[in-house]
Order: structure tokens, then C-alpha cells, then sequence
């Protein structure tokens, strides 16, 4: 078993589909898009495979350590546009295929009138832990 | 306790309980003993279990099927019946290795019916939600369902799950190498099978050495640099017996090999006293064995010890590049030959390959200590 990291970027989606932001879709459309990633997540549950899911704020802050003393520098907050992390889903699975399928089926979530935003999800394996036997 | 699950789950299957149903019952039995025995502790535990697990079998039959008599009727007279024996267990790992499972449904459900773990404890040893966990072992259930409880199975397929189970754990609260050994011990006393114990030799004789694999710090300590006196010389010596009484009987097997290898290792004062050429000769054997290209790899690493650093880079020419850890093998050899620059690169191109942080962490070290001055 093998966890992965399904990476939602909303990356290359108007390349791919000339989609609009999802504040411009139909209320209906967000709520079907959601739908969407809520009966995944159940479906995985339901076989044995779904570890999290979390969606995240878009406005983030930089931080950083600014020497002995002194408070964190900030930067921010503002909207990282050119490359927005909306949130993730980490699954459990068999094989790296079984990943590949499931990140294909949550990139067809559905955007506007109902077409999937075929987005790109970047797929990152997780480090597990070392086994016992190496020699 | 937990000993104590497959033979009553063997005596609630034999007395016509569909599996699925008679191992929730067992889960409920235990936790009912959990509870009551620190404070009255039954005079015949496992005769307490089958009694408290077949009621909570029939309570759970009768709420599902209130308007059938039938069942009533089966309810009133719980039949004196089977005691567990070793065949009920032997039948149960067969049950919970059978081929129609993938390899981690298997591992969860001999977790929970063979060893009694519970559903938590499962999900928090791999590190997935409980609702994920219950759900991969119910599918797993339903998909044995239809298995015939007294159905010939192959003890390599119990085998490579217990493997897996001491092999490819998280270390969390539950302790699944001692886990796995326990179940390969319960195994062993079930049936006679020399590969039964050749793995519980080869989990033996691994196990005591693992205070010596990690640093304090949790860092990996490659097998060359432990502090052999940590090994435990007590589960070496058992590894040992088990293991040349399983070689006598003459039929090898690719787990009574791994667990020679260690043995030849355990029985080394210090690295530099390692019988490589013996150990070769092991490789060799698992090679015919197996063919696996990680037993090649292996094999290579040994070449090298035996034969020199150049014995080894030749070995590891015809082994398939892909494999896991192959250039950390190439980088180990090409520092021994030494040659420092080649190694740093393929130590830190192995580090960006590791498939667990702890092995990362410890290669990025390997190139760092060649990179600096």
C-alpha cells in the first residue's frame, strides 16, 4: 500500500478547457463541482482508500524567522495567482496505477454547464516508512 | 488474550456462523473481556470466549432476522460443540490470505481475525482514517465470503502477508513486528512446514538487532556500523535453532535462505569477521530461488564484500537498474573502489529516489560527508 498526495494546483485549466473562475459559474455548478469531490471522498472511504482531504483558503502569508529577538517577517497576505493550491486529497492505494486513475477521476470534477475542468493535479508519492528486512 | 482469537473464531465458524458475522462477534467478545476480566478473571478463558462471542453472534442473528423462527430456534441451544484446534487456526490464515485479496486488504483482515487487533489499532499502525480501515476490512470480508471455511490453502500466501506485516509497518502504538512474530509463532505451532520457520527464523533474527538499527535520534544505522552488543543474543540464538531445524529437513525455501543470511551476519563479532563468501553462496541460492532483481542487487552488495569493490560494480552491471536502492548500491561500490566524486553524485541521486525519509535523510548524509572537504 501506497499513500499519494493528489496536489489540486488549479493549474492550466483555461488552457485545457477555457474555464472560468468558479465565482463566475452558476451557483448550481458550484455546488455540483462540490458534490463531486464530497462523493469521491466517500467512495474512497467506502473502498479502504481515502486518508484526507482538505481545501484551502486562497490568501496565504509568507513568513519567515528574522534573527534572535526580533518577531517573524511577514509578507502578505495576498493572493498567490499565478499558482493557486486549492486544497488536496491523500489516498491509500495498491499501485501508482490505481493513483493515476483515481487523479484522473478527480480532475473530471464538473466546472460549467457540467463539462469536467479536466484541471491538473500533480500526483507526489508519500515517504513511508523504512522496512526492517534490507539486506 | 489475543492468542486466543483464531481457535475461537475456528469453533464459531464450525458451528455454521458466516465468517463475517462470527469475527464482529469475537471483536465483542474481547472488548466484553477487556473489561470484565481484570476484575473476574474466567477459569477457562477460552471457553469464556466462545460462550460470550457466540451469544453476541446470536444476539446479532436474532436483531436481524426478528420475524424468522428459524433462527430462534438455533438461538435456544448453543451446541456444546468443537473446542478450537490447530487446523480451525491454520483454516483462518488461510481465510485471511486467500489469493482474492490484494495484499493490503489481506494484511488488515489477519490483523483483526487472526491477531484481534482492533479496527483503531489497524488504522492508527498504517497511518489511515478508522472509517477507511473498517471499510477495507469489511470489503475484505465480503470478499471471502464465499470461501468454504475448510478449503485447502498454500502457506506462501499466509506467508508473504505476515512478511509484510513485519516488514512494511509504520512503527506507531502497535507493535507490528512483535505482532507478526507472534502470528508466524501461532502459525508454526499449527503447522509443520520448513518455510514457516525460515520466516519466523528470519523475523528472529532481525528483530534482535533492532535496538541497534536506529540512533537515538531515529536516524538509521546501516548494519556494518551497529553496536553488536545491542543485538539480542537471546532471539539470535532462538532464530538460529529454528532455522537449522528447518534447513535439516532439506527442503529450502526462499525464507529459510534470507533467514541463513542473517544468521551468517548475527554470527559475525564484527563487520569486518562477515563470512561473505558464504553469504554469497546464500544469494546465490536465492537468485535460483526467486530471481528477483532486489535478491540481485543484494547479491551484488555482497560480490563487492567478498570479491572487492570491482567484483561488485560487475555484479551489479547485469542487475535491472530500476530496482530500488540500486544507485545506493552503485554509490556504496564506487566509494570503496574510490572513486568520491562518482559516489556523492549517486548517493545524492539515491536520496532524491528514497522511498522513506529516514533512508533519505541517511544518504543525503552519505554525499554530504564525500562532498565536504
Amino acid at each position: 500500500m501506497a499513500k499519494y498526495l493528489m496536489l489540486k494546483h488549479y493549474r492550466n485549466t483555461s488552457k485545457s478547457l477555457d474555464c472560468a473562475p468558479m465565482d463566475q459559474w452558476t451557483p448550481d455548478e458550484v455546488s455540483a463541482h462540490i458534490q463531486y469531490m464530497n462523493d469521491l471522498a466517500a467512495k474512497l472511504t467506502e473502498t479502504g482508500e481515502f486518508v484526507d482531504g482538505q481545501a484551502l483558503a486562497p490568501e496565504g502569508t509568507w513568513v519567515r524567522y528574522d534573527g534572535e529577538g526580533r518577531p517573524p517577517v511577514t509578507d502578505g497576505p495576498f493572493a498567490e495567482t499565478k499558482d493557486l493550491i486549492a486544497g488536496w486529497m491523500a489516498i491509500d492505494v495498491d499501485s501508482y496505477e490505481r493513483a493515476v486513475e483515481l487523479a484522473g477521476e478527480l480532475s473530471a470534477a464538473p466546472g460549467p454547464s457540467g463539462q469536467p475542468i479536466r484541471e491538473w493535479l500533480e500526483l507526489r508519492p508519500f515517504l513511508g516508512a523504512p522496512p526492517t528486512i534490507t539486506e | 488474550m489475543r492468542s486466543l482469537v483464531p481457535g475461537v473464531l475456528g469453533v464459531l465458524v464450525r458451528r455454521g456462523a458466516d465468517f463475517a458475522a462470527a469475527e464482529d462477534a469475537v471483536q465483542e467478545a474481547l472488548v466484553e473481556a477487556v473489561r470484565s476480566w481484570p476484575t473476574t478473571p474466567p477459569r477457562e478463558p477460552t471457553g469464556w470466549l466462545v460462550t460470550v462471542a457466540w451469544r453476541k453472534f446470536l444476539d446479532a442473528t436474532r436483531a436481524e432476522t426478528t420475524r424468522r423462527r428459524r433462527e430462534e430456534t438455533v438461538a435456544d441451544e448453543p451446541p456444546s460443540g468443537p473446542v478450537p484446534s490447530a487446523d480451525d487456526t491454520l483454516q483462518l490464515y488461510f481465510l485471511c490470505a486467500h489469493p482474492s485479496l490484494t495484499p493490503p486488504s489481506a494484511v488488515a483482515l489477519t490483523l483483526r481475525a487472526v491477531g484481534g487487533l482492533t479496527t483503531r489499532q489497524i488504522a492508527a499502525a498504517y497511518l489511515v482514517p478508522e472509517a477507511t480501515m473498517a471499510q477495507r476490512i469489511s470489503r475484505a470480508k465480503r470478499t471471502v465470503s464465499d470461501v468454504r471455511f475448510n478449503e485447502p490453502g498454500d502457506v506462501a500466501t499466509v506467508l508473504r502477508v505476515l512478511y509484510l506485516v513485519f516488514n512494511e509497518g509504520y512503527s506507531g502504538d502497535v507493535d507490528l513486528a512483535a505482532e507478526a512474530i507472534r502470528l508466524t509463532r501461532q502459525l508454526a505451532a499449527a503447522v509443520d512446514h520448513p518455510e514457516v520457520a525460515g520466516l519466523l527464523a528470519l523475523m528472529l533474527l532481525h528483530h534482535a538487532r533492532r535496538a541497534a538499527r536506529t540512533a537515538p535520534d531515529g536516524s538509521l544505522v546501516p548494519l556494518a556500523e551497529q553496536d553488536r552488543g545491542r543485538w539480542d543474543t537471546a532471539l539470535i540464538s532462538e532464530g538460529v535453532q529454528v532455522l537449522q531445524a528447518a534447513l535439516a529437513r532439506g527442503r529450502l525455501g526462499e525464507y529459510q535462505a534470507q533467514a541463513a543470511i542473517a544468521a551468517l551476519h548475527a554470527d559475525a563479532r564484527s563487520a569486518a569477521d562477515t563470512d561473505w563468501v558464504q553469504i554469497v553462496e546464500w544469494y546465490d541460492e536465492l537468485v535460483r530461488l526467486t530471481g528477483s532483481p532486489v535478491v540481485r542487487l543484494n547479491r551484488a552488495v555482497a560480490v563487492g564484500e567478498a570479491d572487492g569493490p570491482r567484483a561488485g560494480l560487475a555484479a551489479l552491471a547485469s542487475v535491472d537498474a530500476s530496482v530500488p536502492r540500486f544507485a545506493a548500491v552503485q554509490a556504496y561500490l564506487h566509494e570503496k573502489d574510490g572513486d568520491r566524486t562518482t559516489a556523492a553524485r549517486l548517493y545524492a541521486e539515491a536520496a532524491a529516489l528514497a522511498g522513506n525519509a529516514a533512508e533519505r535523510d541517511h544518504l543525503t548524509r552519505q554525499a554530504a560527508r564525500l562532498n565536504s572537504p
